[in-house]
């Protein structure tokens, strides 16, 4: 296996001119954004897998200068996706998710702080966050830096025995620059370094073997011990004359594991009246495939490394979005309080390169590649106070 | 293609950031021309708990993570 390497010198150059950004404020102090609960009903269904569940997210200011967030999510997820049926058997889990978040604005520097746990009965991911970002240049622009600190605990279902750690570091930059008056843009960075098990403990490869009836056989994926990837984003955000928004994003990343991939995506929010607020989204994204990626090994390990987790191989994907935010009038809210209900549906299509369906006609190896599409659904109340 | 705009970022960083008064280029956009940039229609992050569930399902599917602009921190999807 290759590792990418990347322009360290660079990068602490970046670093420390953003640094020098942070101490150079001037101007009018920011404010913290308002008071506002969300209540979320998220559906993700596709490829033989059912994943829905509710999620809420609060967000309240103790003072002019502090802010608080807490976050509850939960996953009911039923799978029999097509790495199960080929290899194992359907399962159902849940997962839950809680973040508590600290938010300090001092002058124009605000400073925010979080910690995270996510659950499942065979995986315990805890980290830390920390985000600093300061405006700067008469508020023309926006600096941010970040670092976070995860630990993940992974177990396997059925095999008491089995305990593995593995540990992620994240470091980011951002710069948000208004360039006209109807015109904003930001670009960002983050590198992550991930190292211990980074396997999926159930997940198989297949393997021709010439000496049993079927031709094929199974071994265990096996994964290098460290991950470390780079991810650039450049997003626009343009007013357009007759008060809609249009939004540009796209983001090139590559890692350790020669996995490149480049998604770009295009968004117009659209409001009609008063209470009425149309979104449209078209998103196309695309990789390739992992340096120790096959779809069928010649023979039993056949490599130190091998994988065929079809999120590690040759895909791309393409999505197509609309919302609707509907402003409920006073007698349906909550006091004098503004309220808003929102549906949102995104329809994605992913279409495998080097991922065949094992469950299809057509002989070991020369089976059709595999493609799937997905429903995801996000209905949800925000409430402002 | 990073170095590029890495580059191009480094340019803009001391353009903005140290720059400006040699060069004499002051705020160019002044406040009170920015009110459509305040409208809430601009805003990417106006639902904020909609975007943490948008990365969560791409962070599961595909291989790409990191410059979201949500946090991120780690699925647990294995």
């Amino acid at each position: 296996m290759v590792v990418t390497k990347f322009n360290m010198t660079m990068l602490v150059k970046f670093f420390s001119i953003l640094f020098l950004g942070l101490i150079a404020p001037f101007g009018q102090a920011a404010d913290l954004d308002p008071d506002r609960a969300d209540v979320l009903y998220h559906s993700y269904e596709g490829g033989g897998m059912k994943i829905d569940g509710p999620a809420i997210l609060i967000r309240k200011k103790a003072s002019d200068s502090v802010a608080v967030t807490a976050y509850y999510y939960l996953d009911s997820i039923s799978s029999a996706s097509i790495d199960v049926v080929s290899t194992a058997s359907a399962y159902s889990e849940e997962r839950t998710e809680g973040q508590l978040g600290l938010e300090y604005l001092h002058d124009k520097t605000l400073m925010s702080f979080s910690v995270r746990q996510s659950d499942e009965d065979d995986f315990l991911a805890q980290s830390l966050s920390l985000n600093v970002s300061q405006d700067t240049f008469g508020d023309l622009t926006n600096i941010s830096l970040g670092l976070s600190y995860g630990d993940n605990e992974v177990k396997r279902n059925g095999d008491d025995n089995f305990e593995e750690q593995s540990q992620q570091y994240r470091i980011r930059a951002g710069i948000n620059q208004i360039l006209t008056r109807n015109l904003t843009t930001n670009l960002s960075f983050e590198a992550i370094a991930d190292k211990g098990y980074l396997n999926n403990p159930y997940r198989t490869v297949r393997y021709t073997d010439n000496s049993i009836p079927s031709g094929v056989g199974y071994q265990s994926e096996i994964y290098p011990e460290t991950r470390n990837s780079f991810a650039t984003k450049l997003s626009a955000s343009y007013f357009l004359p007759y008060r809609a928004a249009l939004f540009f994003h796209y983001r090139f990343y590559s890692d350790s594991w020669e996995i490149e991939s480049s998604d770009v995506e295009l968004a117009y929010r659209h409001p009609i009246g008063d209470v009425l607020e149309l979104e449209l989204k078209l998103r196309y994204y695309q990789q390739s495939q992992a340096a120790f990626y096959s779809d069928l090994f010649p023979y039993q390990d056949a490599q130190n490394y091998l994988a065929r987790d079809k999120e590690l191989s040759d895909f791309d994907d393409f999505t197509v979005g609309i919302g609707v935010t509907y402003t409920l009038p006073k007698y349906l809210s909550f006091g004098e309080m503004r309220s808003e209900a929102s549906l949102q549906w995104d329809y994605i299509d992913f279409s495998y390169n080097n991922f065949r369906d094992p469950t299809a006609e057509g002989g070991v190896g020369n089976e059709p590649f595999y493609g799937f599409s997905a429903n995801v659904i996000r209905a949800f109340f925000s409430l402002y106070f | 293609m990073i170095k590029l705009i890495t580059k191009g970022m480094l340019i803009l960083s001391l353009l903005s950031l140290t720059g400006c008064a040699s060069l004499s280029i002051k705020p160019w956009v002044k406040p009170y021309e920015r009110q459509n940039l305040a409208d809430p229609i601009m805003r990417a992050s106006r639902h904020p708990i909609a975007n943490m569930h948008v990365a969560h399902v791409l962070e599961g599917r595909e291989s790409a993570r990191g410059a979201e602009g949500t946090g991120g921190g780690g699925c647990g999807c294995n």
